[in-house]
């Protein structure tokens, strides 16, 4: 008598199969609706409040190509997916973008065929210890516990480093961020490795952040950045471009606060007024309409809006730009001209 | 003759028990320190029991109710007991209680899951309550699914309308081939017609009647579904479409094809003997590779698919204990009545059979239930699943027996009482066949 | 005068396939077995389209590549230069461990349970029943995170038995450190050691096997059967004297002094754990992640053990034991020979079915970061290199391997028990 649940299931599944055809631009369109995958849950990067509405440096991104693409920086499906998922369900179709937190690697990017649009923070890897254990340096820790989370480059990256350095550990494989600070506050490993970003933000929440430090030793690159499906290059363009429309508005000193103003009009400054499409034809070229950067600067702002909201030094997490400041500034955001 | 007698003549009068063998005492000492072994295990549980409590009691009341971030809630604590330790933080689950019930679902259609819920306890009333409620309540019974699916998804009316019509042509067929040509020829073409109708004419139906007569409510996508909403949906949909194909299952389980018969035998051990959360891994990471290409429907839908299948093999398992519970008479009975397999299947053994089944089927519903958590695993947001997240909230980082006593609560609190009423029925079935 | 004619010759038509009984049922079945055959070569067309487009071929030949991370609960040496395979069987192993432990625990704690449920002690009884309520009621997932928060919270980290004034101590003489960590024991350590042999090579399922071992075992079993030896004797004079000699000195004589004499040849000792460094080095170390899960499992287990053992007690009528009671028989035997295995006919079959569960219930290791089969092959293993395809089948192949082959040991037993009691 219950059989018709799964004909429910049955059209619900036909009418989603109806989509995924055209160009993913198309898609998205039509759907009026982006499917960005995030993860289930990092503190500054994505995680649902009591409304359930998503917020986060990563959720910014979408907001962005949303905004940029479809005019709405409400108009984003988040779909949380995990360390496993997060590949399949890019390369199935089921998220047109992904934005976890995702290192930028070789073989991801060659082997599971995928294509990095460009970086939105640089991260390495690094260690927390408590300051009572004394230790200065990374080299330091022969014989610690270490906890790591997994599923990520995180436990490679710490092979590798305690094998060259000919040094013994103990690893801990967590699943999460959460459980990865409990084991680490109850002192159930010495030293916590992940992302730098991630042992920051962890840092902030405890009840006493000071009697932690994070050791000086970077053991990894952690490019990480927003990816979409290899193949579809007019996808990529649009993800890759709004995000360098982002980085670039903070360079071109465009904020959202002055962008009412700068877009109404073409300005003094050239490539400020290619950039919000009051000269030129850059959005035609992408396949959007003239404002689409314009749009994705209003949804949340330029990067250093963003990064100043969500994870910057006036939030609770409170990390610095380092590597992520300007080119300008000494660090390594070079977004290349809108020409 | 003296009147002196020996023998007392004259009853003596009632004396009250001793002291120690009736009312708390005697209770106490027979029950609890009837021996030396039965009193030093009493002790020893009386120090468990303290040891337990004194622990946990202060935690649970002497705790902060009303904060925005565990940070307040810690100067809440320090500033009341002077310490953080030993008192919970309940302003996380008087903060987010909403979300770990209903997920992300959106807040003004809440009475929309929970309308339902109830309907589906009108909807099960004449199955296990099948002497109180009239056996005419059972249309609604047979109507629920499509209204369950319409409530909870939402969007029009006209798609679980002619969802329900396949059936309805499918009868149809079947009843006018029957009358011409035969019964087998009748379910074949039945069977066809109602597949035809439900892949090629519904969708066109369901738009061309929504277009003329527009009825529907606000659609909700079912990535949107989530908490304990999501485990208890998860649950009902496993089980209540496993039922017709544990069915069928457990009947080509015992037929007398050997073909059918080692089909249903293989699936069923495959699914049995493989962990779910191998098959939940199916769903998230492989379901799409076997589908034709480009077919693309959320996750969510697949794990319901997976967890229907696993529930199957279950339910297969659970219907054959209650073909084989029937006493053998009853086959031979409907032998001798001259019924063909599916009239006996149908008019005696089926009934029967799951009557003594519904026990079973209800603890498998409580196995599919707890199961459900292992969607967490795959990434869903179920209460395991919101929890993490919850605590991915700057403003919850760090929080964490809260959270989990909370679900711990509202799993124990639905189970036992599924238990319980599982228990009860299994006594009033027994009394009803002997 | 009648004449019998022979009946019809019955011509084979079409519409028989379909009518007649003895032909219907192979119409019905080979109409199944083409439909079950379509809808493989559907799913396997489907998904060989599927990963042409996604360009990645089906191919195992990733499981020799280096695994490139560690594993810190082995039994068998590891390190992140093997290969993925390597890995994978480690987790098998691991998976085995955590399974049988569970088990033996789920066993011991259900039948304890499931006795004192019936005990005429009101609060024990009471007890016992929150606790089989508690966590049968309970989603086991739920169980093992909270073991392990229980583990990490309330045991002290190695930190605390360092310095003047250690907030905490080792148990049993200084022999077991219980910690956060896990729990280190002594280990059986050989001054003298016959060393070991290496057991298939380079390959990714090597494994050494200690001499010691062998050794041990061999005098072990030659014990045993000298000790069987011994008692056949004494029961042979038992039966042609009526007499039963003492003979308990010598069979403990005979196990124990053989046993002696080896170990003190190999020059056997105990190795403590010591607090060296970080952590405690020395003895066997077993981690939280391990412990969280065998007690989780086999506690939320025992739970429904403990209700199959009350429920099989129970359905011995009460008459029996008096039966045997009156035939003279003491209360050991009446268990042994008259309870028991009428009982265990009752508790066998709902038994296999809970270890089959145990077993599989221990892939939600992943929870608590104990490296099992889901661990290795399902978890870090397909995360790096992306086939989900193979590294899914295979792990399932893997857990139906073990679950077929416990049912099959188990139902073995079951029909050895039957045989018996009938």
């Amino acid at each position: 008598m219950k059989k018709s649940v799964i004909l429910g299931v049955a059209t619900v599944a036909g009418l989603a199969a109806a989509a995924a055809t055209a160009g993913t631009v198309d898609d998205v369109k039509a759907r009026g609706k982006l499917n960005c995958g995030v993860t289930t849950g990092l503190v500054g990067f994505a995680a649902p409040d009591a409304n359930g509405e998503w917020k986060g440096f990563d959720v910014a991104v979408c907001r962005a190509v949303a905004a940029a693409v479809l005019g709405d920086a409400s108009a984003v499906e988040f779909v949380p997916t995990t360390g496993k998922t997060r590949f399949t369900a890019l390369a199935s179709g089921e998220i047109d973008m992904l934005a976890r937190n995702t290192t930028w690697t070789f073989s991801r990017d060659v082997d599971l065929k995928f294509e990095f649009v460009g970086v939105n923070y640089y991260d390495g890897q690094g260690f927390m210890v408590p300051k009572a254990l004394g230790v200065t340096s990374a080299k330091e820790l022969d014989g610690a516990t270490v906890c790591i989370q997994t599923g990520t480059t995180t436990e490679l990256n710490l092979a590798d480093f305690f094998r060259s350095n000919n040094i013994s550990y103990e690893p801990v494989p967590i699943e999460t961020n959460a459980e990865a600070q409990q084991q680490y506050l109850a002192g159930a490993c010495d030293v916590y490795t992940t992302d730098a970003s991630g042992l920051a933000a962890t840092r902030a929440t405890f009840e006493n952040p000071g009697d932690h430090v994070l050791l000086p030793e970077i053991i990894s690159k952690e490019p990480l950045g927003p990816l979409v499906r290899h193949g579809d290059h007019e996808w990529g363009d649009v993800v890759r471009w709004t995000l360098n429309a982002l980085i670039s508005a903070e360079e071109l000193g465009v904020t959202s606060a002055n962008i009412d103003e700068l877009s109404s009009g073409a300005g003094d400054n050239p490539e400020v007024n290619r950039l919000l499409g009051t000269e030129g034809t850059l959005g035609e070229m992408l396949g959007l309409d003239a404002d689409w950067a314009a749009r994705a600067i209003k949804a949340g702002g330029n990067y250093g809006e963003v990064f100043a909201q969500n994870i910057g030094e006036e939030t609770p997490i409170g990390l610095a730009r380092g590597l992520n400041a300007q080119w300008t500034d000494g660090g390594l955001l070079y977004s290349p001209p809108f020409r | 003759m003296s009147d002196v007698s020996f023998v007392r003549t004259e009853m003596l009068p009632e004396q009250a028990p001793p002291a120690s063998e009736v009312g708390a005492i005697g209770w106490i000492r027979h029950n609890l320190f009837s021996g030396w072994f039965n009193s030093i295990l009493t002790l020893i549980s009386l120090y468990a029991i303290y040891y337990v409590l004194s622990g946990v009691l202060p935690w649970v009341f002497q705790s902060v109710w009303n904060a925005n971030s565990l940070n307040e809630c810690r100067e809440i604590m320090m500033a009341t007991w002077g310490s953080t330790h030993g008192h919970a933080c309940w302003a996380v689950i008087n903060d987010r209680w909403l979300q770990l019930l209903f997920g992300f679902y959106p807040s003004h259609l809440y009475w929309r899951p929970i309308v339902a819920l109830l309907l589906l306890l009108v909807a099960l009333a004449p199955v296990l309550y099948s002497d109180r409620v009239p056996t005419k309540m059972l249309i609604f019974s047979a109507i629920y699914p499509f209204l369950m699916v319409w409530l909870m998804w939402g969007g029009t009316i006209w798609g679980p309308i002619s969802a329900a019509l396949g059936f309805v042509v499918g009868w149809g067929v079947y009843t006018l081939v029957s009358k011409q040509l035969s019964g087998l020829f009748g379910i074949i073409l039945g069977v066809l017609a109602s597949v035809v109708w439900w892949l090629v004419i519904s969708s066109y139906f369901a738009s061309a009647m929504a277009s003329i007569i527009p009825i529907g409510i606000e659609a909700v996508q079912s990535r949107q579904f989530g908490g304990f909403m999501l485990a208890i949906l998860l649950g009902v949909v496993a089980i209540g479409v496993s039922l017709p194909i544990g069915i069928v299952l457990a009947l080509g389980r015992q037929s007398d094809l050997l073909i059918v018969k080692y089909l249903c035998v293989g699936f069923i051990e495959f699914i049995r003997g493989v962990p779910l959360i191998t098959l939940l891994f199916v769903a998230s990471l492989l379901l799409n590779l076997f589908l034709p290409p480009g077919t693309n429907f959320d996750i969510i839908l697949r794990v319901m698919i997976m967890m229907t299948l696993f529930s199957a093999a279950y339910m297969a398992e659970v219907i054959r204990g209650g073909l084989a519970a029937l006493p053998r008479g009853q086959y031979e009975g409907a032998d001798s009545l001259g019924l063909n397999y599916w009239q006996a299947q149908r008019l005696i053994i089926m009934p029967q059979a799951l009557k003594i089944s519904i026990p079973g089927i209800v603890s498998t519903f409580i196995g599919i239930f707890k199961d459900t958590t292992l969607v967490s695993i795959i990434g869903l947001f179920d209460v395991i699943g919101l929890a993490s997240a919850i605590r991915a909230d700057t403003a919850w980082n760090g929080i964490y027996w809260e959270l989990f006593a909370f679900i711990a609560a509202l799993f124990f609190v639905v189970c036992f009482s599924m238990s319980r009423y599982s228990m009860y029925l299994e006594r009033k079935l027994q009394t009803g066949h002997r | 005068m009648t004449t019998l004619t022979d009946p019809p010759k019955e011509q084979f038509r079409l519409s028989m396939l379909l009518y007649d009984t003895r032909y219907r049922s192979a119409t019905i079945q080979v109409i199944a077995l083409i439909g079950f055959m379509l809808l493989a070569a559907w799913i396997i067309s489907n998904t060989i389209q599927n990963l042409e487009a996604l360009g990645k071929p089906v191919e195992f030949g990733f499981f020799g590549e280096s695994a490139s991370y560690d594993i810190n609960q082995r039994l068998l040496e590891y390190s992140s230069q093997d290969s993925h395979l390597r890995a994978a069987f480690i987790g098998l192993l691991n998976t085995l461990v955590v399974a049988v432990l569970g088990c033996i625990t789920a066993t011991i704690v259900g039948v304890l349970v499931g006795v004192l449920r019936l005990s005429n002690n009101w609060l024990v009884a009471r007890i016992m029943t929150v606790y089989v309520e508690m966590f049968r009621n309970v989603p086991v997932l739920l169980w093992i995170v909270l073991a392990m928060a229980i583990l990490i919270e309330g045991l002290p980290a190695p930190n605390a038995f360092r310095g003047d004034n250690p907030t905490a101590t080792m148990d049993l003489f200084n022999s077991v450190a219980v910690t956060n960590r896990g729990v280190y024991i002594p280990e059986f350590l050989f001054s003298r050691s016959l060393g070991d042999i290496h057991l298939f090579g380079t390959s990714s399922i090597r494994f050494d096997v200690s001499l010691d071992l062998i050794a041990f075992l061999i005098v072990l079993g030659g014990s045993i059967f000298t000790m069987r030896k011994v008692s056949a004797w004494a029961a042979a004079k038992q039966e042609a004297t009526g007499d039963r000699p003492k003979i308990w000195h010598i069979q403990l004589g005979i196990l124990f002094v053989p046993m002696i004499i080896l170990l003190a040849a190999l020059g056997f000792h105990l190795g403590y754990p010591e607090l060296k460094g970080f952590n405690f080095k020395g003895g066997t170390h077993m981690r939280n992640s391990l412990i969280a899960l065998w007690l989780a499992l086999s506690l939320y287990t025992a739970a429904f053990i403990a209700e199959i053992v009350r429920a099989g007690i129970l359905a011995i009528s009460k008459g029996q034991s008096e039966a045997a009671a009156a035939l003279g028989l003491r209360p050991g035997r009446i268990m042994r020979l008259v309870i028991l295995p009428q009982a265990l006919r009752v508790i066998i079959p709902p038994m296999i079915s809970n270890y089959l569960n145990l077993t599989k219930n221990s892939s939600l290791a992943i929870a608590v970061g104990y490296m099992d089969i889901t661990g290795t092959l399902g978890g870090i293993t397909m995360n790096q290199t992306g086939r989900e395809l193979e590294c899914v089948l295979l792990l399932m192949l893997v857990y139906l391997c073990i679950s077929l082959s416990i049912s099959a040991v188990m139902n073995w037993y079951n029909n050895r028990v039957k045989l018996v009691e009938r």
